[in-house]
């Protein structure tokens, strides 16, 4: 009985074209995502990320006005704000977190005015807090196509990226162009952010980059479990999001992140090593050994 | 004049009148020393006296103003191809809650000598067995590195230089947090790697215990005050130009 209702209140929606494309899209948004939060959250790039998706506004609203792919616009903006910020930090004595403050608010004022003197093409509430329940079959494919590039790439550089995150110095004393992983990472991150634009929106994808990271940081010490535990969240919070705004009638980047940030909680309170009540039991989460 | 034991191996590093500045500020100044394969060099000065631009400059990170660096020879880009110089950061320079374990890290050290996957070979897999088998910690191999005390993370680091198997290894404060019985150990490894030709630089603060196993020291202070036989160079005078001010506590007993 109680499956029964479970079955039905899972397959009810899908009946509906538009909430079958949701669910596959912000399911695959969410994996893709994922992936790259283990990088974000372990480099310390949470700012970075919120930066680039706030950049890539007026991207979005020029490709609307000369009617090319929102992918393009947005994409040109996002690598571009990462460009300004290395520039200004590598030519004027300002610290990096005040010039990510300055270049990405710059840029978003610059998408609010283009939209506000565009009203008619470009719905502000979508690119701030994306429409995954109105997405074209176009639209799916170039998520299709530009989440998987990100996929390819971080499944090719996978350990370089982590070693590049974990030391760097040691990375270029053998030889690895961290220069290029660096830009690399971050080309991954808009392409990632373009993305994600149609589902969960410029202002929640930050969360969508940082939290299933930090989830699965939480959950275990090895970075290969790490992956599949944070694609694992980001999957699972994006279906059940999905559903929950289903049956809320409610913003469905909105359910997903805040299932997301739930998970999150509850793996802070309840991870098996470093979990609050793990802690407080008075085992600390890193034991140092004496020397022996 | 003590006989270095070494004196007939061909120059490992060569720095040949190197002066690096940063965005105008000298660092470094007309720095010259040559070392030899099979021979252990420590280097002293005090913080910001340009230790860590020798380092970065013999590892190739920072390109001289004026002078080169060669390695065997060769210049900065195929060193680093060839993963020719290991480095052994000091313990802050480490993120010790890191998702890695032990046999993680010291797999990095094979990196260089992997496809672009790094996919470590069944030959990768053994240097890095050997190399933890040689610092005593192949038990420790699935610790995550945070797990280890102050001795194991240095050891765990030197294992790596080991997997990399560069013929130059720089160690930056390899003794700071490690107990005497650890220190000794490594000193021996170090000694043991002398022997089998590797070039060895070891920034420290321990003057009394340079010269137990070094063969030579650098004093430096923005510039190589003095280079050679740790006699000819542990000098009061030396030590004061080195250290600006009073020498008698730095200078090792006996």
């Amino acid at each position: 009985m109680d499956t029964l209702a479970i079955w039905q209140w899972l397959i009810a929606p899908l009946q509906y074209e538009f909430m079958l494309k949701a669910l596959i899209v912000s399911a695959f948004v969410g994996a893709v995502c994922a992936f790259l939060s283990c990088y974000m959250t372990l480099k310390g790039w949470a700012l970075m990320g919120d930066a680039v998706s706030h950049s890539v506004t007026p991207g979005v609203v020029l490709a609307y006005i000369f009617n090319l792919p929102y992918s393009i616009g947005a994409f040109v903006f996002g690598v571009g704000s990462v460009l300004a910020i290395g520039f200004i930090k590598s030519k004027t004595r300002i610290k990096e977190d005040t010039v990510i403050g300055l270049v990405f608010t710059g840029f978003f004022a610059l998408g609010l005015v283009l939209i506000s003197k565009n009203p008619s093409n470009v719905d502000l509430l979508h690119i701030l807090f994306g429409n995954v329940l109105g997405i074209s079959t176009g639209d799916m494919i170039q998520t299709f196509i530009i989440g998987s590039i990100t996929l390819v790439t971080l499944l090719i550089l996978r350990k370089d990226l982590l070693l590049f995150c974990f030391d760097p110095t040691h990375a270029r004393s053998i030889g690895i162009n961290i220069v290029a992983l660096h830009y690399i990472l971050l080309g991954v991150l808009s392409l990632t952010i373009v993305a994600a634009l149609q589902t969960v929106g410029i202002i929640l994808v930050v969360a969508m980059l940082v939290t299933p990271g930090a989830t699965a940081y939480l959950l275990t010490d090895n970075f290969d479990r790490m992956i599949p535990l944070a694609i694992a969240s980001g999957v699972f919070s994006s279906v059940l999001g999905t559903y929950i705004s289903y049956y809320l009638d409610g913003s469905t980047g909105g359910c997903i992140v805040v299932t997301q940030t739930l998970l999150f909680v509850v793996a802070m309170i309840f991870a098996p090593k470093y979990g609050l009540l793990k802690q407080r039991s008075g085992s600390p989460a890193v034991e140092i050994e004496g020397e022996a | 004049m003590r006989m270095a034991p070494v004196g007939a191996n061909p120059v490992s590093v060569e720095v040949e009148n190197v002066t690096v500045d940063y965005n105008g500020k000298v660092a470094l100044h007309g720095a010259s020393l040559q070392l030899r394969a099979g021979s252990i060099c420590g280097l002293v000065g005090m913080n910001g006296s340009g230790k860590s631009t020798l380092f970065k400059a013999i590892m190739g990170f920072v390109p001289p103003s004026s002078g080169r660096v060669l390695i065997q020879g060769l210049p900065s880009r195929l060193v680093q191809k060839r993963s020719l110089v290991a480095y052994v950061p000091q313990a802050e320079e480490v993120d010790w809650n890191f998702p890695v374990s032990v046999w993680d890290v010291v797999m990095m050290g094979r990196y260089g000598y992997m496809n672009l996957l790094r996919m470590p070979s069944a030959r990768d897999r053994q240097i890095v067995h050997d190399s933890l088998e040689r610092v005593q910690m192949l038990e420790m191999r699935d610790r995550q590195i945070g797990e280890l005390s102050g001795g194991q993370r240095k050891r765990a680091f030197l294992a790596r230089a080991l997997a990399q198997q560069g013929s130059v290894i720089l160690l930056d404060e390899p003794f700071t947090g490690v107990d005497i019985k650890t220190e000794k150990a490594m000193i021996d490894l170090l000694l043991e790697l002398k022997q089998q030709g590797h070039t060895i630089l070891i920034s420290t603060h321990d003057l009394a215990s340079i010269t137990t196993f070094c063969d030579q020291v650098v004093l430096i202070n923005r510039t190589i005050l003095a280079y050679g036989d740790i006699s000819d160079v542990f000098t009061e005078e030396n030590l004061a130009r080195t250290f600006g001010g009073s020498v008698g506590k730095f200078l090792p007993e006996s």
